[in-house]
């Protein structure tokens, strides 16, 4: 079902972590919410989750006003960042728990069980203890937890944060696969954009409790509404008032027409990617990011003069910068 | 060799600290006989203290297991003013003396006190066993308190809060998850607390007024035979009683104890 957050304001003391946040999920979609930590990101979920009540507001979850409802009366499954795993039960037991709490027949629970341990791949560790699993096994059975009570929402806060970051990539593909197959309206909060951008069909960029914009992660990555959106969803480099990507900056060996003279102070190679961090006469540090090829063609090295020049730029008018953002970074 | 000096150490503070002492009171109960140590536990007298100081026992224990549960729960899941206050008023009965506790309730219950009058309709606390009840519980407080509220503070809420997503009410959550995962810091304060109800002596003895074969428990019994009738292998006889219970309580939750702990 889809999830409307309708002008939610919620603090904790003098800290206000969400004013006035209104935010629709489509249903079936797989949205994410990315933003720096203390933006409000993982507050929003736990108040779309109902463990935390808003100050003011208004969730909705299908077209049903659940703001005054328990957590345990709203359909939803929630994955938490340190796993939450019921450690004196075995894996059988954790994921079984809404159902047994809803007193559904022994045999449908065990045939439902052994049906999400498959989707999960943890078939065979049913009789294991959470203690006996790893970081990235345990995540996987607390999703089928949330997954066995059928819930109309889907909501991970952080759920890769506390894994290697291996198992973290591996993970995040097959949510990704998991999402296709199961088609429940998900949520995930990350301050990681990467995984955002991977794993997500929506983004909301949050920031000091305020959501910044809202679109899939290429409109976000193409055409970001404020600096802090532009910087936050990829590397950036900033010249006076203008923003420019790092892969935009084009390197020249002889100079040429609104170029201007760079030292090459380190070349890192990263495989396919190389990346040169350059400094300019008045002092301005850049970042460029070639290719291999380029980077071979040019002969990059430390110490060496090129002639910077960037292909593409973006400015921001003063109204579009957030009001929570100093003017000079 | 440091490790030796600090085993050597260790060993020996407990050996000259508890082990002779208790040692001592078990050779010195039998060293008239046995039949005179089983004739000083058996009589009517005695059995007596025993019965009523394992009857405050087991009204005492869970009682205060269940108020020390929902008071470790309040600690630390509470938000309420005067939490503070709470905190600090729970250590009170382990920084009192059991003896001004005694002389709280004596004072309280006393002819002349606030809830003095409690006599005249019949109901008797003072010298009889509900003021003894109400001495034993204040002393022994803390003990589940204090166990549990640190391993509430260390499992945190997440489990509890998952739990709820997946449809728990408040009262499934507690008995499915919070209570299993404290279950054996509430048994370890429920043997603190056992060894204490056995044991206490200064708060009990001032409200129970002593009266031999009907307020008389255990220690005080242990105490008169001592003091009052100089019946030394008597008292001893009886302490080998009280300590047999301790003893036991502890073996029992170390049997019963998963090795991880």
């Amino acid at each position: 079902m889809g999830i409307a957050v309708v002008d939610v304001t919620k603090s904790f003391g003098d800290f206000s972590a969400l004013s006035n946040v209104s935010v629709a999920i489509p249903e079936g979609s797989l949205t994410a919410l990315l933003g720096p930590s203390g933006s409000g990101k993982s507050t929003l979920l736990r108040v779309i989750a109902g463990l935390e009540p808003p100050d003011s507001g208004q969730v909705l979850i299908g077209d049903e006003d659940v703001t005054d409802r328990p957590a345990r009366a709203r359909g939803v499954g929630m994955v938490f960042q340190h796993y939450a795993a019921f450690k004196h039960m075995t894996v059988y037991d954790n994921v079984a728990f809404g159902l047994t709490i809803r007193k559904r027949p022994r045999k449908e629970i065990s045939r439902r069980v052994h049906e999400l341990l498959e989707l999960v791949q943890l078939e065979g560790l049913a009789k294991r203890y959470p203690s006996q699993l790893s970081g990235g096994q345990r995540q996987r059975m607390a999703l089928a937890r949330a997954l066995a009570v059928e819930p109309s929402v889907l909501l991970l806060d952080e759920p890769f944060g506390a894994l290697d970051a291996r198992v973290r990539k591996e993970l995040r593909a097959w949510l990704r696969r998991l999402h296709e197959e199961v088609h429940v309206t998900t949520i995930i909060v990350t301050h990681d954009q990467e995984e955002a951008m991977e794993v997500a069909g929506q983004i909301v960029v949050l920031n000091d409790g305020r959501v910044e914009q809202v679109g899939s992660p290429r409109e976000l990555y193409e055409q970001p509404a404020n600096e802090f959106v532009m910087s936050f969803v990829g590397p950036v480099n900033r010249l006076g008032d203008t923003f420019v990507r790092p892969h935009d900056v084009e390197l020249l060996l002889e100079p040429d027409a609104g170029c201007s003279e760079a030292m090459v102070e380190r070349v890192v190679h990263l495989g396919f990617e190389v990346r040169a961090e350059l400094v300019r006469d008045d002092g301005q540090h850049l970042l460029a990011q070639l290719t291999q090829e380029q980077a071979q063609l040019l002969e990059l090295e430390r110490g060496q003069i090129v002639y910077v020049r960037p292909s593409r730029e973006t400015v921001f008018s003063a109204a579009a910068k957030p009001p929570g953002l100093p003017r000079s970074a | 060799m440091s490790k030796w000096l600090l085993r050597f150490t260790a060993l020996g503070y407990l050996t000259a600290l508890l082990l002779v002492p208790v040692g001592f009171v078990f050779y010195r109960a039998f060293s008239d006989g046995f039949m005179h140590a089983w004739d000083a536990v058996s009589s009517g007298r005695a059995v007596h203290a025993l019965e009523l100081t394992l009857l405050l026992t087991a009204i005492t224990v869970p009682v205060n297991t269940i108020v020390g549960i929902i008071l470790a729960l309040a600690l630390v899941r509470g938000r309420f003013p005067g939490r503070g206050l709470l905190n600090a008023v729970v250590d009170l009965p382990l920084a009192l003396s059991p003896v001004v506790v005694g002389l709280a309730l004596y004072l309280l219950y006393g002819r002349g006190g606030w809830l003095g009058g409690l006599a005249e309709h019949g109901i008797r606390v003072l010298f009889a066993v509900p003021g003894m009840v109400l001495a034993t519980m204040f002393v022994s407080l803390p003990f589940v308190v204090r166990e549990v509220v640190p391993v509430l503070r260390e499992i945190g809420t997440d489990q509890e809060q998952a739990a709820e997503t997946l449809g728990a009410a408040p009262f499934q959550v507690f008995r499915r998850i919070t209570l299993p995962a404290i279950r054996w810091a509430v048994a370890y304060g429920v043997v603190l607390t056992t060894a204490r109800c056995i044991g206490e002596f200064g708060a009990v003895s001032i409200v129970s007024g002593r009266i031999e074969g009907k307020t008389e428990t255990l220690p005080i019994y242990v105490q008169s035979q001592y003091a009052f009738d100089f019946n030394t292998s008597g008292a001893y006889a009886a302490s080998v009683v009280l300590a047999l219970i301790a003893i036991t309580t502890v073996v029992l939750l170390r049997v019963f104890q998963p090795k991880e702990h």
